[in-house]
């Protein structure tokens, strides 16, 4: 593995790496203001084109083409939303940005807001990051006295307010379109698109929507250049006009059975095995991985045969996984039960639909129930195939949900049921002797809920 | 015009309707099942029942490309050339896993819900479910609690649509309903201290697809499978939305809004929904009395004569008798009237006295209109047919006389009898009011309850409520509903309009279609009547414009 000096994460162990004065010593801002004297929006638009940058916060599509989906000539309003709701499980990279590095995620929103001509921009922060909420607010009260917000900033026509907003703590804020409704004060029920929120987003004006990583990624790409940028990653199929690459630096958050667990800073196009033996220190207790997550939960699993995928854009779909999601690598270990970490999977996304369709409310509730009674020993082969039914027709992509958190509740349950089936049907077989061959209906356990 | 291919089939449709597969599929005469999706609320696309494929064909190549995913039909707008397939083997499973999914948690309960029989849960579970339950999941039990004093709500039957919650927010404006919590535990309620009680709240109920908002008033009163309907018009007041009176052996049960763009849209206000319990109220007039000596109290001295309870046949002759014998006559038009009794009330009374004074009857108001911000508007006139009655008025060169104007001709002495007709549902007339009449040789009151004015009466005779009458009504904004009888009034009680014409010597069944088409055809303000009335009814001005 070559090594590779860390970008995004260069303030971490810093001291005071957090101030304003620490980030300005490492060169911050100073992209900012010669864009303010030099640029106009539409170059910067073209140079997070030119960098192929892809949105950090789970679907991987292109910042640079978002931004440009923006109406023309649009008298404004617009807006640009940092999505800081970071609540994938096994995803923590936006929280070291923002407790560590917070003007660098700053810079990357203004500069951001300069290319969509945004004047407000919100940082929708998950409720449960108080520290991060702390830093943030700090630093945006330094950029206020330093006249690097408010009206005109450093005597350019650009003026820009950043409010910092705290989530409603729910998974499903994070989802683009709840987070708009989140922040305009509803509950966070995704709105059907068309339209985009590039179109008609918060206040039903032109919204961008962009993860807190994106940010720091267009800072840096401001700050060190678009060769640089594309120089790291995994370069496009020249074969294949629609591959847009995987370019840049990528923050793994690595955690679950491995000796070192963290946030690691590492090119996109890094194996699974390589992140876990290289950074994480193998997995733990020398045992060895049955499973891996490649990017939160919803993304599915990896099998040990599977880890030497690269974890680009494009990799994990090769095995079957839904694709890079938060690159939240998550190992698990050989002694645990797949059944219990699809239960456990299951409990998230149960608790977490957001309830308005029907196929993502009944399909989680019913999922987590199937595998409550079948780690209470009343499984029957049967429901294995319920359970990938539902896996198989419940989300966006087949069509049946308004938004993807039943895509990736979906994921999960067939990577387990298809990749590790042998597994369901022994524990099944031996937990439930008399009944795993049934085929009626079984009395139901007492319900117990998603809570 | 734009080709729409539902099913294989071609449709036309206008050249700028902007509509849904839903309401294109409808043009074809293809239902696509959906519960979240109205016509008068937002799109939300959450409930999943109207997944369908969808595609365009190709202006030039005629080839067509579908979306590969299935599409929600209320959410996808149809244009030239959108191929839309409701049958497909994936959209039928699609529906059937939605309509397992919904019942996964629904108590079942059909045998005590209020809803069973106009259930879209039965309906599209009969024609789309599958036979076998794969869930083994005990139901919730059926948990009930009032959401507020005229709704209730059973929690567990709710399929979370959501019809409700936006009908709060988007015609009433008041937002009193919400959802709580997330996934399968969401349930629809208010907030603490917020009931439901807005002036339009039944109608939550009429959106609720299954059995989940029952309206207290109707609940468990009668299985829905024993109701007829009959298409009639709200008397509540002058905006005369329409809507079906739901009936069974001459008793109502509820009323529901009939979708009328030109009228009420698809709602109808709380007043109106529960305005016909007067009709069967043990308080109403039902009998036909005369009394000897003129109009007033007793206790001028003399014992008050003996009322006389006369057959209506008798009503027919002795009444003209007596008012030919009292002479110069006044009457009121009750505008709770149709127009086709107001025309006949008129005539007659013409016949009897050729300079009888005729105006317009009490117009009952109670503050002013109410615009609610979906666009509903409750009229603060309670009646349902004033611009009507000034219509036939004005035919008989009466035009602009109101109940103020009788009043001061009664007082002033230039009638010697007057004939009131009134029929409102509440009371609406003073002692000192009644007093006007006192004196009179003749005075024929028409109405459904006793009164200060009735007490005077010399001829008191029983009204009926707008159900049991048939006939024609002009709302406020001059637009027309024909409607026929829903149920019989009361025994022995004759519809006002059954009176006139035996007094106008017609023979045969009174029949208000004749008079309609008579009028039409005579009166050039009422030419927009003639024929067929369409079921949403016509502007009465359209006609005398053209
Ligand atoms: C259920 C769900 C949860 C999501 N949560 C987050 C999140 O916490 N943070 C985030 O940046 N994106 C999240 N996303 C992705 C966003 O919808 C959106 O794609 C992203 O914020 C766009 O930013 P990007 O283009 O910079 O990646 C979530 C998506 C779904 C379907
Ligand atoms: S897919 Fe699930 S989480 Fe997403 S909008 Fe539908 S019900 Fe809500």
């Amino acid at each position: 593995m070559q090594p590779f000096k860390p970008v995004l994460l260069e303030a971490v162990g810093v001291p005071d790496g957090n101030t304003l004065a620490s980030y300005r010593s490492r060169g911050g801002y100073a992209p900012l203001e010669r864009i303010l004297r030099e640029q106009q929006p539409a170059d910067i638009i073209e140079m997070v084109k030119a960098s192929k940058l892809r949105g950090r916060g789970g679907a991987g599509f292109q910042a640079g083409l978002k931004w440009s989906f923006l109406p023309k000539d649009h008298p404004g309003p617009i807006y640009l939303c940092v999505n800081a709701d970071e609540s994938e499980p096994g995803t923590f990279n936006n929280r070291i940005l923002m407790e560590d590095d917070p003007h660098q995620v700053l810079e990357g929103t203004m500069i951001s807001a300069f290319a969509t001509r945004a004047t407000t921009a919100y940082i929708y922060l998950r409720y449960e990051y108080p520290h991060a909420w702390n830093r943030l607010q700090a630093a945006i009260d330094e950029c206020y006295a330093a006249g690097l917000l408010g009206k005109n900033i450093q005597g350019s026509q650009f003026s820009l307010d950043i409010y910092l907003h705290r989530g409603a703590a729910a998974y499903i804020c994070g989802e683009e379109t709840g987070l708009i409704e989140s922040l305009e004060g509803k509950r966070a029920w995704p709105r059907i698109k068309p339209p985009f929120p590039a179109i008609e987003g918060v206040f039903r004006k032109p919204t961008v929507v962009n993860n807190v990583e994106t940010m720091a990624c267009v800072a840096q790409i401001a700050r060190r250049g678009v060769d640089w940028f594309t120089s790291i990653g995994v370069p496009a199929d020249p074969d294949n006009p629609r591959d847009p690459g995987s370019y840049g630096p990528k923050l793994y958050c690595l955690s679950g059975h491995v000796e070192k667990p963290g946030c690691y800073e590492a090119p996109l196009g890094i194996t699974a095995r390589e992140l876990i033996d290289g950074f994480g220190g193998g997995v733990w207790k020398g045992r060895r991985a049955k499973a891996v997550i490649p990017g939160g939960i919803s993304m599915g699993l990896m099998t040990e045969a599977e880890l030497d995928t690269p974890l680009d854009f494009k990799g994990p779909g090769t095995v079957g996984c839904m694709g890079l999601g938060t690159a939240a690598v998550v190992v698990i270990d050989e002694t645990v039960s797949i059944v219990d970490f699809l239960h456990n999977s299951c409990r998230f996304f149960a608790h977490e639909s957001c309830g308005q369709c029907t196929p993502c409310r009944e399909g989680t509730s019913w999922s987590l129930r199937m595998l409550e009674r079948i780690r209470a020993g009343k499984g029957r082969l049967k429901d294995l195939d319920i359970l990938l039914e539902l896996g198989n027709t419940m989300g966006m992509m087949p069509g049946s949900t308004i938004c993807g958190l039943a895509d990736g509740a979906a994921w999960p349950i067939k990577n387990a049921i298809t990749k590790f089936r042998n597994e369901f049907e022994d524990y099944i077989k031996r937990t439930n002797p008399e009944g795993w061959m049934v085929t009626d209906p079984v009395p139901a356990l007492q319900i117990v809920g998603a809570h | 015009m734009p080709i729409v291919i539902v099913d294989g089939q071609e449709i036309e449709i206008g050249a700028d309707e902007r509509l849904n597969c839903i309401e294109a599929a409808r043009r074809a005469g293809v239902e696509i099942p959906h519960y979240c999706w109205h016509p008068g609320l937002s799109v939300v696309a959450s409930c999943r029942m109207c997944l369908i494929e969808a595609g365009q064909r190709d202006a030039e190549t005629g080839n067509v490309s579908m979306i590969p995913k299935l599409v929600p039909g209320c959410q996808t707008p149809v244009k030239d050339g959108t191929v839309i397939v409701t049958e497909s083997e994936k959209v039928r499973e699609s529906r059937a896993r939605v309509e397992e999914a919904l019942l996964i948690d629904h108590p079942i309960d059909c045998p005590i819900c209020d809803k069973a029989g106009e259930c879209l849960l039965q309906d599209y579970h009969f024609e789309h479910g599958q036979a076998e339950r794969r869930a083994d999941i005990h139901p919730f039990t059926s948990r009930k609690r009032d959401v507020g004093p005229t709704v209730s709500l059973f929690v567990d039957r709710c399929i979370m649509c959501t019809r409700c919650v936006r009908f709060t927010r988007e015609v009433s404006g008041t937002g009193e309903l919400m959802v709580t919590s997330r996934g399968a535990k969401e349930e629809i309620d208010v907030f603490p201290g917020f009931p439901l009680d807005n002036k339009l709240a039944g109608n939550v109920v009429d959106l609720c697809p299954v059995g989940a908002l029952g309206d207290k008033d109707f609940l468990y009163q009668q299985r829905v499978w024993f109701l007829k309907r009959e298409a009639n018009v709200c008397g509540g007041c002058s905006a005369g939305c329409s809507i079906y009176t739901e009936h069974n052996q001459d008793t109502v049960y509820r009323l529901k809004p009939r979708e009328n763009p030109e009228v009420n849209t698809w709602w109808i206000c709380d007043e109106g929904r529960y305005g016909w319990h007067h009709l069967h109220d043990d308080e109403r007039l039902l009998t036909a009395t005369r009394r000897e000596g003129p109009a007033g109290h007793a206790g001028n001295g003399s014992p008050a004569a003996a009322d006389e309870t006369l057959e209506w046949a008798d009503v027919v002759g002795r009444l003209q008798t007596d008012l030919q014998a009292a002479g110069s006559l006044a009457v009121a038009v009750s505008p709770m009237l149709t127009v086709e009794e107001a025309w006949m009330l008129c005539s007659v009374a013409r016949s009897i006295d050729p300079e009888a004074f005729l105006a317009l009857g009490h117009v009952p108001v109670a503050g002013d209109d109410e615009t609610f911000p979906g666009g509903f508007t409750i009229r603060g006139e309670k009646c349902p047919n004033k611009r009507g009655v000034e219509a036939v008025l004005a035919l008989f060169g009466s035009g602009g006389h109101s109940w103020n104007d009788l009043l001061a001709h009664v007082a002033a002495g230039k009638a010697s009898a007057a004939w009131i007709t009134a029929g409102y549902p509440k009371a609406w007339i003073d002692e000192a009011t009644a007093a006007t009449f006192t004196g009179l040789a003749c005075l024929v009151v028409q109405d459904l309850f006793d009164s200060p004015l009735m007490a005077q009466a010399t001829w008191r005779l029983p009204a009926v409520g707008f159900a049991e009458r048939a006939g024609t009504w002009v709302n406020v904004a001059h637009h027309a509903q024909s409607f026929r009888q829903a149920i019989r009034p009361p025994a022995g009680v004759w519809p006002e309009g059954r009176l006139f014409w035996n007094m106008l010597g017609r023979r045969g069944l009174y029949d208000p279609v004749a008079i309609r088409q008579e009028l039409a055809e005579s009166a050039a303000p009422f030419a927009a009547l003639a024929g067929e009335m369409p079921a949403i009814g016509v502007d009465l001005r359209v006609r005398q414009l053209a």
